[in-house]
């Protein structure tokens, strides 16, 4: 046990003291505040860069009225001019596009003729915006021309908000579901990052074992299942001294960059995705259910939802990390490890995009149920699944699923692990790697 | 004298490979044990399975007497043939490190380390990386580290490769000395010459089989061929040989005259002494040169390996 503990230390102090740790421990988050306020910053001044439009009404149908300047589009109304014309004077003004509205006396042959010419392709929410201001016109125009009273219409118009309870009667919120997803997905993109940042790095130090030849004088004072278990738990002690540096410098960073710039980014960067329902679900939760949200959020299992999260994520870590231990003593440098890695990728990515894909739309799924039961994929698929209530009896299969195929992995990969350290200059196969399990 | 370290009947196989068939050692405590045999007869799989590294499919191995466990980690030390250190770790907290994996605490392990590296005067490089090192000097620390915890068995595997002949000879002395304070050494080479020099008892493994073991002075013993070298200063040299290719069988000799004396190698019967043979030298010549040729190690190696080559 003691060597043991040696051993982890040596390995967080080796993966700690090591530059490229400590300038990515630091580099990192400032490189992403970065990038998500440039991100921010960029999408800001392309919105709020004004374009002039030129227009030619030929159906006379709409007045100077109808097209307002608003914040990022102003309009020049060019008149009665001919289509070739008009593309010949917004070229020449350098406007930055051309909208053609056709001479025709059917408002539906009017809609599905309407022109936009531009020089490179039009700012898609741009369009979108033009396309409402017009419809909303015709749509008037037609209404009129049925003989619908417009006032009748809008005050016939209904807002239904279903409120959702469970049996037992509490009130719940739909905004909570996008919280919990957001929970689950951050769980599952967090292990699957770690799994693949810190489980090659315990390839590589593997590696460098290797290479360097100490291994053997290594192994000749432990065993080698306690050296690779040892590097397995101080790599990742390291990575979540990482992890811990990361998320506290990112708030920080995030916080200042928020008050130097006067921007909310998380806030911009939402509301430029969010479609007209979820304001309207914004609208209603800022009317009175927020108290509801907060309830609901301390409702939450969060004692059980943090152990399985710690279970999971070691689980995870510890199963895959163990490969990626045999995948470096399998092999003499690092360019021989592609042939191994696809294995080892494929489960984490399929986690991943089953959860993306089944978990949040159908948390109890057949297939988000299925894939939260396969060892490879349950750590990172379960962890999205938990916020949402995952019976017990599912987790626990899935949970003995897990702990059975980490005590299967991790004594095949110590097999190989054990041969495969002391094999030099030989380029192994899977053959090979079967034949070392055997030995 | 009792053996410190007994191996019984190893056998070692590799999937439809063998690397030890039925191979058993015994090593005097307190003496120096060489392991020969040519690249990739074994000696590293029996290494191997003494250091608990891999486990040998059957047999026993015994180190004073007790069955090998894990406790006997820290009573051996070894130095093996692929060696190094880890690149970026500072050569002192290198050393702690690999000393306390033996079973050292940190504090013993500090102050014997800083006796040999005073001694080895390598006390200022405690703090450089050992990729500041250059091979030599990164050996010297592996010698170190390796004997460190006053092993009671020392296995060396090839220990002066990459050191020049000074600091050859340095750890040559250190090893004799270990020896006299005590400590059985297994060594490792395809260097004949040390061998001759240092190792009382041998083992030859080839092919997985072990060919040839004992006292160094006893196999010599048994492979004379009672072949005397000789010089000799005669008048008449042809008649000389005429009369000794009588009684004797002989052979080219590879002495150097200085003074054009007559070399030949002799070989007698195993009724001929060596007194015999000079009595009936004398009289013909007067002989400059008189000695029994007594095979090395390296043609012992070479012969014995051969021989099991040809069957």
């Amino acid at each position: 046990m003691d060597k043991l503990k040696l051993i982890i230390q040596r390995e967080f102090i080796a993966k700690v003291r090591n530059k490229t740790f400590i300038i990515m421990t630091f580099l990192s988050p400032l490189l992403m505040v970065g990038m998500i306020a440039l991100v921010a910053f960029l999408t800001k001044t392309s919105l709020e860069k004004k374009r002039t439009i030129a227009y030619v009404d030929a159906s006379h149908i709409f007045t100077e009225k109808d097209f307002q300047d608003d914040e990022t589009i102003s309009y020049v109304n060019l008149f009665d001019v001919d289509l070739k014309t008009a593309k010949e004077i917004t070229q020449t003004s350098a406007h930055y596009g051309l909208l053609y509205i056709p001479k025709n006396t059917q408002i539906d042959s009017i809609s599905n003729n309407i022109q936009f010419y531009s020089e490179d392709s039009p700012n898609m929410i741009m369009i979108a915006d033009i396309e409402r201001t017009i419809a909303s016109k015709l749509q008037d125009i037609k209404r009129k021309q049925l003989g619908i009273d417009i006032k009748q219409l809008e005050d016939s118009k209904v807002n239904v908000d279903v409120k959702l309870s469970n049996f037992s009667g509490e009130r719940t919120s739909k905004l909570i579901n996008g919280l919990k997803i957001g929970f689950g997905i951050g769980a599952g993109y967090l292990l699957m990052m770690f799994i693949v940042i810190y489980g090659n790095m315990v390839m590589r130090s593997v590696i460098e074992e290797k290479t360097s030849r100490i291994i053997e004088v290594i192994i000749s004072s432990v065993k080698p299942f306690q050296l690779m278990l040892g590097k397995v738990i101080g790599t990742a002690s390291a990575g979540l001294l990482q992890f811990f540096i990361w998320s506290i410098v990112l708030s920080v960073l995030m916080l200042i960059s928020s008050l130097i710039f006067g921007v909310d980014m998380a806030s911009n960067v939402g509301t430029i995705q969010t479609t007209p329902e979820q304001m309207e679900v914004m609208k209603t939760a800022a009317n009175g259910e927020a108290h509801l949200i907060l309830e609901e959020i301390k409702k939450l299992p969060w004692i059980s939802m943090f152990f399985l999260f710690l279970f999971y994520f070691l689980g995870g870590y510890l199963l895959y990390s163990s490969i990626y231990a045999a995948i470096g003593a399998a092999v003499d440098n690092e360019t021989d490890t592609q042939q191994f890695m696809l294995p080892v990728i494929l489960p984490l990515v399929l986690g991943v995009y089953v959860g993306f894909s089944s978990v949040i739309g159908d948390p109890h799924g057949t297939i988000a149920t299925t894939f939260s039961m396969i060892p490879f994929t349950s750590p990172i698929v379960m962890l999205m699944r938990i916020p949402f209530g995952v019976p017990w009896w599912q987790i626990a299969i899935s949970m003995a699923l897990l702990i059975v195929t980490f005590l299967i992995v991790i004594w095949l990969a110590a097999k190989i692990y054990r041969v495969g350290i002391l094999m030099y200059g030989k380029k192994p196969s899977y053959k090979e790697l079967y034949k070392w399990m055997k030995y | 004298m009792s053996n410190l370290l007994v191996a019984e009947n190893i056998v070692k196989k590799y999937a439809d490979y063998t690397a030890l068939n039925d191979v058993s050692i015994s090593v005097p405590k307190g003496s120096i044990f060489g392991l020969l045999g040519p690249n990739g007869a074994g000696k590293t799989s029996l290494i191997r399975i003494i250091n608990q590294i891999t486990m040998p499919d059957s047999g026993k191995v015994f180190l004073d007497g007790e069955e090998l466990n894990q406790s006997h980690i820290q009573h051996i030390g070894y130095l093996p043939e692929e060696r190094g250190l880890y690149k970026s770790m500072k050569v002192g907290e290198q050393a702690l490190y690999l000393a306390q994996l033996k079973g050292l605490s940190k504090s013993e392990a500090k102050q014997r380390l800083k006796y040999w590296f005073d001694r080895f005067e390598i006390g200022d490089w405690w703090n450089k990386k050992v990729q500041e090192l250059s091979k030599g000097m990164a050996q010297k620390i592996q010698f170190v580290v390796t004997v460190l915890h006053k092993p009671k068995l020392l296995i060396f595997d090839e220990p002066f490769s990459g050191f020049d002949p000074i600091n050859a000879n340095l750890i040559k002395d250190e090893i004799l000395k270990l020896k006299n304070e005590g400590a059985t050494v297994i060594f490792s080479t395809h260097r004949m010459e040390s061998v001759e020099e240092l190792c009382e008892y041998i083992a030859l493994i080839d092919k997985s089989n072990k060919i040839l073991d004992g006292k160094l002075n006893d196999i010599k013993r048994t492979f004379k061929s009672n072949t005397f070298d000789i010089a000799i200063k005669s008048e008449d040299e042809k008649n000389l040989i005429t009369e000794i290719k009588n009684k004797f069988e002989i052979f080219d000799s590879t002495i150097k005259s200085i003074d054009n004396e007559s070399t030949f190698k002799i070989k007698v019967d195993e009724q001929t002494s060596s007194n015999d043979l000079l009595n009936f030298l004398t009289t013909k010549g007067s002989i400059t040169h008189f000695a029994e040729v007594i095979p090395n190690a390296n043609e012992i190696f070479i012969e014995a390996v051969n021989q099991n080559t040809n069957g």
